[in-house]
């Protein structure tokens, strides 16, 4: 059995958790143009050694950041998505006269 | 006759001629340079040099010739999809594999067995009702068969109704097959280099030099060689080479697990698939079967076998049929599987002008090999993108034109 260090609920079964795609930061949603979220939502870096992941606790619901080698297949550590996201990202509406 | 085997073994004659001339020399320049010696890129370097009369072509290989996906697939070829675009292209790749014995004058072993996918659901029911009308529009023969006709197609299949899921309907496509992978790549090899066509073996491309927007030469373990145009055709490693080259691709890799029995009688003739229970079994024509049709659950460039994906296939293929509960398993293998989001190719243009892209085939891309290699092929002889394969450009993403066989590609084959 495969284990994976949840950041709130210990080492757990492998079996428990989903991958949920490589750390990228989120491109700003007023100002990126059409190719370049197309880019950030189907594009990967699919790289071959060291990676910054999210994964999440299913049975928990808990979303959280791993960095995993993917050519051994080894976790170097997980950790809480807050060292990466220190300040509330904004997501309101564009203002009125940057959406015409 | 012991006799004539031991003068035989004896002989100068033995082992046979070899089926290709053994790498020379690299040259300083080729009109082509192919990145990858599996399935795809000896097809697409066959094709250039028979039909298009273009024989200045490398093939370069960083371990073996076909040992790379083409070696590790499970050899199922059908065209039963769901989209207009892939089944006119993979119906297309099925007629060129009826003939490919006859074109290689060398036997592929294609066994026109048909294939038979479960639908343990009504929502499967309905998607195979689907999938039959778009098939049989286009040519393809595929229809919805019931719980009768499954039984006399598969005579051993586990058709009890206190199974977990139990078998409601099926999809029938009498045009499935199967067929020797080594030889594929081997007909397609041994084709190219009687043409003149180098085969370069442990030979792995490391760098590609870039100058305004074209690719000028390759870096190798063996030194840097020039070159008119490149095509890549390296499967799990597409993500990797193509960013030597700057180009991003929206690919992640998996790998994709299979095992196989010791052989046994022939009992079963079609390819059976189950997306429910995410299985797929057949027999081969040496009696081992196949069974195949898990992924692991996270992207992994490694090639290990694990004991999860043998629990999980082997109880599903012991639902399907119960008597493989006796049987043996002979091997456990994977392969990287370079996965789109929309479970189709990415073929043709990318934006370095003199570089083609034969890439993002995932668990599916066996079946499409003679296609990919009449189709680049004649890409990279006219410079225009062959309108069967122009739905699966790199472009379509920027546009949010995909292609989805995610449906159709549900059993990894
Ligand atoms: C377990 C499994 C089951 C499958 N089952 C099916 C199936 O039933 N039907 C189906 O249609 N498809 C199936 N597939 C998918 C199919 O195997 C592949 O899509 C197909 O073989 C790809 O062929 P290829 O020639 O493009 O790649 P490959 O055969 O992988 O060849 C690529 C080659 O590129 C070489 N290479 C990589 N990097 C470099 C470099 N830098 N320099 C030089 N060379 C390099 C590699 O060594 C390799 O030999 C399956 C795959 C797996 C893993």
């Amino acid at each position: 059995m495969k284990l994976l260090t949840c950041p709130l609920n210990g080492s757990r079964n492998i079996a428990e958790f989903t991958y949920g795609g490589e750390y990228h930061a989120t491109p700003d949603h007023i100002s990126t143009s059409a190719r370049d979220w197309a880019e950030h939502v189907f594009f990967h870096d699919n790289a071959a050694g060291m990676v910054t992941e999210w994964w999440c606790h299913t049975a928990s619901s808990f979303w959280f950041l791993a960095e995993r080698n993917t050519i051994t297949d080894e976790v170097i550590r997980t950790f809480k998505a807050d060292e990466i996201y220190t300040e509330r990202i904004d997501f309101s509406a564009a203002k009125t006269e940057s959406r015409s | 006759m012991p006799f004539g085997l031991l003068k035989y073994g004896l002989s100068s004659q033995y082992p046979a001629k070899h089926h290709f001339t053994p790498s020379k020399d690299l040259k300083k320049h080729y009109d082509v340079v192919i990145i990858g010696g599996g399935g795809h890129g000896a097809a697409i370097a066959y094709n250039l040099a028979k039909y298009h009369g273009i024989t200045n072509v490398a093939i370069l290989e960083k371990a073996y010739l076909g040992g790379g996906n083409t070696a590790r697939n499970t050899a199922v070829i059908r065209s039963n999809y769901l989209t207009e675009s892939g089944v006119k292209f993979y119906s297309e790749s099925v007629k060129l594999y009826n003939n490919l014995s006859n074109e290689f004058n060398y036997n592929v072993m294609m066994e026109n067995r048909g294939q038979l996918t479960l639908a343990h659901s009504d929502a499967a029911i309905r998607s195979f009702r689907w999938r039959a009308e778009v098939n049989q529009h286009m040519g393809v023969r595929s229809e919805l068969v019931d719980r009768q006709t499954i039984s006399e197609l598969v005579p051993n299949l586990n058709m009890s109704e206190d199974s977990r899921y139990p078998i409601l309907a099926g999809l029938w496509h009498a045009d499935g097959a199967t067929a020797r992978h080594d030889a594929v790549a081997w007909g397609y090899a041994k084709g190219a280099c009687d043409r003149g066509v180098e085969l370069h073996q442990l030979t792995e491309v490391e760098d590609i030099e870039i100058t305004s927007g074209r690719v000028t030469a390759v870096k190798t373990n063996r030194g840097k060689v020039e070159c008119g145009c490149v095509v890549q055709a390296v499967a799990g490693a597409s993500s990797i080479v193509a960013k030597k080259a700057g180009i991003p691709l929206p690919i992640h890799c998996y790998p994709l697990q299979a095992m196989v029995t010791q052989p046994y009688k022939p009992i079963l003739t079609p390819h059976v698939s189950s997306p429910q229970v995410h299985v797929y079994v057949h027999q081969t024509s040496r009696g081992e079967f196949v069974i195949g049709g898990g992924s692991d659950p996270y992207p992994l460039y490694n090639t290990r076998a694990t004991l999860d994906q043998r629990e999980s296939l082997s109880a599903a293929a012991m639902e399907l049929f119960p008597f493989l509960s006796q049987a043996r398993l002979l091997r456990q293998w994977a392969g990287t599987t370079d996965m789109t989001p929309d479970y189709s190719p990415i073929m043709g243009l990318s934006p370095v002008e003199n570089y083609y892209l034969d890439a993002g085939w995932g668990t599916w891309g066996f079946k499409a090999t003679p296609i990919c290699g009449v189709t680049m092929a004649e890409l990279v002889a006219t410079k225009k993108v062959p309108e069967i394969i122009r739905p699966f450009e790199l472009e379509r993403f920027y546009r949010f034109e995909q292609i989805n066989e995610a449906g159709a590609t549900a059993a990894s084959h």
